[in-house]
C-alpha cells in the first residue's frame, strides 16, 4: 500500500506535446509509470513516441479532451505540465472529466485564478496535488511529476513537503540510511492550492505501510500550525518536521508565491514552536531531517520495521 | 509587484472608487504648476515612494497656498525618507503627489487580500482607519471585520453593507462606502491584485466617502494579462540586483550578509540560508536558479553574487534532479573563468551525475572547496569568511 497513486494507477499528461511534458512523460514511463496517453486540443487522433532508456519506444495516443483521454484509456489520474495562463483551465477540465487525482506542477498561476479552481471544486471527488509542486511519487511503483526517481527507495516514511528541492534533499538524507518511503508527496508552494498538509497526513495516517511521516514546512500562511494542531490530536505515528526560513526577511517573497511573512504572521519561529508544542521533533538543520527521523524512530523502537533491508 | 499611490488611485478611480483630485510632480515647478491647477485652497505634498510610514517621517504636508507648496516640494523632493518599511538605509523621494486638500471627519481602513485559509478574496474594514492594521488586529482585533467573498458571485450589496454598519460609518452614508467597497473590490479582481488596502478611507465633511491613501500591489503571476499595469513598474525602486537577477529568471532578494548563496529551489535556497546562519554566518541574498538552470543562468547569477561589494565568499548548493551536476559545474567553472574568482567557493552539489560534477570542479584547477553536506559546506565557508 502507498497514497494517491500505485503501479496500477494509470495517468495521462495534459499538454502532452510540449517539451517539458514529454521530458517528464519519459521519466515517468522510464520509472515504470503507467502513462496511457495524453491530450493536446487539436492534436487528437494522433500520438507521441517516446524512446525509453532501455531501448523500447512507447506510443501515446494524443486526445482533445480530457473525456475522451478518459474513457479511451481508462486512466483515472492526470498531470498538468501546460504554461501558467491556461493551467487553471486545464484542472477545471479534468476535474469536470472526475479523475480521481490531478496533479499539476505548473508553476506562476494567477492566485486569483487558483481561487476560482478551489470554489469549483468544492464537492467534487478529485483531490488535487498543487500547482507549483514537483509531484508525487511511491517509489518502485509510480512517479508522476518532476522528482529524480533514483534517490527513492521503497519503504515505510511518508514525505510530505511545500518545497520541490527540499523534499529531494529529505528523501536523499533517508534513503542514504537505508530507510525507504511509502509514498513522497509535494504539495506545492503556492498560497492557494488543491491540498493541504492535514489532507496528505490524514492519508499518511490511513495508510498500513506506512510508518511514520516528515513534514517540511516553510514561512508564510499558517497551514504548519493547522497541521502541528491536527497531528496532536489524531495522527497514530510519528511525525518529524522541518521548517525553511528561520532568517527570511519579513515582506519578501522567497521564491514561492506563498512563502512570505506580511503582517508579521507566518515567521518560521512560530510554526517551529507550534509543532514542537504539539509534541513533534523538528530538525533543528536541513541537514538533519533524516538523522531527527532516525533519532524519533530509534525512541519509538520502529527504526528496524523501517529500514529497508 | 508594487505600484506609487498615485497610481494605485488613478487605477482605482477607472472603476470608480472615490478619490481626491491630484497629479504627480517630478519637479518643484511641476508641482507648483499642479497645485495651481487643482485651484484648492489647501493641498497636501505627499512623498512617493514604495513603502508605508511617509507621514510620520515627514514625507506628507498641508500646505495652504502656493508657497507653501513650493517649500515643502523642495524640501521632499531628493529626500531620503527612513520609515519602518524602508530599512535604515531610507529611499530616496523622486516623485510627489499634489492633491485636493479635504476636510476628514473620520478615518476607516478598509482592505482587500486573498486569504490563505479560506482560499477566498476578504475583505476587511476597521474602524480604526490611519493606524497600522497589524497594529489594531494585534491589540483590538475585534474592531477588525472581515467578509468571505465567494468567488462565484462576487462582493455582494449586503456583505459591503454588513461591513460599513460595523465600523460605524454614518447612517446616511453607508450605501455610500458601501459603492466604495464594491469598486475597490471590483478593480481588485479585474487588475489581480494581491492587496488593495486604503488606509484611510475617510468620511468628510461634505459628506464624501473617499481613499486619501491607496496602497495596491499586483500579483505578478498575473502580469501578462495587465500590459497597463507592467508599465506603471518605477524600476528606481527596486533593487537592481533583483533587477538583473529577474531579466535572467533568476530569483534574488539581496540580504545583509556577506555570504553569497546560490541554490537550486526556493525551499531549498531558504534553508541554506538558515543553515549558513545556524553555522554562525550572514548570507548575502537568497538567490534560487530554477529548476532548469543553464550553464548561462549560473554563469550570470555569479555575476549578480560577485557584483555585491559585500560578499566575502560563496556557496554553491545544488541538489541536481532534473538540472545535473556536471551542467552545473560547467557553468560554475565558466562563470569563475569569466569573472575571475577573487573570494572563497564552497560547492556542495548532489543528485544526477554528481560524481562527474566533482571531476569538472576538482580539474578544472580552479580553488574551489568541495563539500559533502549541506552542513559540511556551511560551516566551510563560514570558516572561511570570517
Amino acid at each position: 500500500m502507498s497514497i494517491l497513486v500505485d503501479k496500477n494507477t494509470k495517468v495521462i499528461t495534459q499538454g502532452i506535446t510540449g517539451k517539458t511534458a514529454l521530458f517528464h512523460a519519459k521519466g515517468a514511463l522510464d520509472y515504470g509509470t503507467q502513462m496511457v496517453g495524453g491530450t493536446s486540443p487539436g492534436k487528437g487522433g494522433t500520438s507521441v513516441d517516446i524512446a525509453l532508456e532501455n531501448g523500447e519506444t512507447v506510443s501515446l495516443p494524443v486526445f482533445n479532451t480530457v473525456r475522451e483521454a478518459k474513457v479511451a484509456t481508462g486512466a483515472t489520474a492526470s498531470v498538468i505540465y501546460v504554461p501558467p495562463a491556461f493551467a487553471a483551465d486545464s484542472i477545471l477540465e479534468a476535474v469536470e472529466a472526475e479523475l480521481e487525482l490531478v496533479i499539476c506542477i505548473t508553476e506562476g498561476i494567477p492566485v486569483l485564478d487558483m481561487v476560482k479552481v478551489k470554489r469549483y471544486m468544492e464537492g467534487k471527488n478529485t483531490i488535487l496535488i498543487g500547482p507549483n509542486c514537483p509531484g508525487v511519487i511511491t517509489p518502485g511503483e509510480c512517479k508522476i511529476g518532476i522528482m529524480p526517481g533514483y534517490i527513492h527507495l521503497p519503504g515505510h516514511v511518508g514525505v510530505v513537503s511545500r518545497s520541490g528541492t527540499l523534499t529531494y534533499e529529505a528523501v536523499h538524507q533517508l534513503t542514504t540510511r537505508g530507510i525507504g518511503q511509502s509514498s513522497a508527496v509535494g504539495i506545492g508552494g503556492d498560497p492557494v492550492k488543491g491540498s493541504e498538509f492535514i489532507d496528505i497526513l490524514e492519508m499518511f495516517n490511513e495508510d498500513d505501510n506506512t510508518h511514520a511521516v516528515i513534514m517540511i514546512g516553510e514561512i508564510g500562511g499558517t497551514a504548519e500550525e493547522e497541521a502541528a494542531e491536527w497531528i496532536r490530536d489524531n495522527m497514530k505515528k510519528p511525525v518529524v518536521g522541518f521548517i525553511g526560513g528561520v532568517t527570511a526577511p519579513p515582506g519578501k517573497r522567497m521564491g514561492h508565491a506563498g512563502a512570505i511573512i506580511s503582517g508579521g504572521k507566518g515567521t518560521a519561529k512560530e510554526k517551529i514552536s507550534k509543532l514542537e508544542e504539539c509534541g513533534i521533533r523538528v530538525a533543528p538543520t536541513p541537514s538533519e531531517m533524516g538523522s531527527t527521523l532516525v533519532s524519533v524512530l530509534e525512541e519509538r523502537g520502529i527504526l528496524n520495521s523501517c529500514t529497508t533491508h | 509587484m508594487n505600484i506609487h499611490e498615485y497610481q494605485g488611485k488613478e487605477v482605482l478611480k477607472q472603476y470608480g472608487v472615490a478619490v481626491p483630485e491630484g497629479r504627480v510632480a517630478f519637479t518643484v515647478d511641476e508641482a507648483v504648476e499642479a497645485a495651481e491647477a487643482l485651484g484648492s485652497p489647501v493641498v497636501v505634498v505627499k512623498a512617493q515612494i514604495h513603502a508605508g510610514g511617509r507621514g510620520k517621517a515627514g514625507g506628507v504636508k498641508v500646505a495652504k497656498n502656493l508657497d507653501e507648496v513650493r517649500n515643502y516640494a523642495q524640501e521632499i523632493l531628493g529626500k531620503v525618507l527612513v520609515t519602518h518599511q524602508t530599512g535604515p538605509e531610507g529611499k530616496e523621494v523622486k516623485r510627489l503627489l499634489i492633491e485636493q486638500g479635504c476636510d476628514i471627519k473620520k478615518e476607516y481602513y478598509v482592505g482587500v487580500v486573498v486569504d490563505r485559509g479560506t482560499g477566498c478574496v476578504v475583505l476587511m474594514a476597521s474602524e480604526e482607519g490611519g493606524t497600522e492594521i497589524e497594529e489594531v488586529a494585534a491589540n483590538t482585533p475585534d474592531k477588525i471585520f472581515k467578509e468571505v467573498i465567494d468567488p462565484a458571485l462576487g462582493l455582494q450589496a449586503y456583505q459591503a453593507r454588513r461591513l460599513a454598519f460595523a465600523i460605524n460609518i454614518p447612517k446616511e452614508l453607508v450605501n455610500k462606502a458601501a459603492g466604495f467597497m464594491l469598486a475597490l473590490y471590483e478593480a481588485f479582481v479585474d487588475k489581480d491584485c494581491s492587496i488593495a488596502e486604503i488606509n484611510p478611507l475617510v468620511v468628510t465633511g461634505d459628506g464624501d466617502v473617499m481613499a486619501l491613501d491607496a496602497k495596491l500591489n499586483f500579483d505578478s503571476n498575473a502580469l501578462f494579462r495587465h500590459k497597463d499595469i507592467l508599465a506603471l513598474r518605477d524600476l528606481e525602486e527596486e533593487d537592481e540586483k533583483e533587477i538583473e537577477a529577474s531579466k535572467f529568471d533568476l530569483s534574488y532578494i539581496a540580504l545583509d550578509g556577506n555570504i553569497g548563496c546560490m541554490v537550486n529551489g526556493a525551499g531549498l535556497a531558504m534553508a541554506t540560508m538558515d543553515i549558513i546562519k545556524y553555522y554562525g554566518g550572514d548570507p548575502a541574498n537568497f538567490l534560487d536558479v530554477g529548476g532548469g538552470a543553464t550553464a548561462e543562468k549560473v554563469t550570470e547569477a555569479f555575476k549578480i553574487i560577485l557584483s555585491d561589494a559585500k560578499v566575502r565568499g560563496i556557496f554553491i548548493n545544488i541538489f541536481g534532479g532534473i538540472m545535473k551536476c556536471d551542467v552545473i559545474a560547467s557553468g560554475v567553472v565558466e562563470a569563475a573563468e569569466q569573472v575571475g574568482l577573487d573570494r572563497p567557493l564552497v560547492v556542495r552539489l548532489e543528485g544526477t551525475n554528481v560524481e562527474l560534477g566533482k571531476k569538472i570542479l576538482a580539474e578544472s584547477g580552479l580553488a574551489i572547496v568541495s563539500a559533502d553536506s549541506m552542513a559540511d559546506g556551511a560551516q566551510k565557508i563560514v570558516a572561511l569568511v570570517s
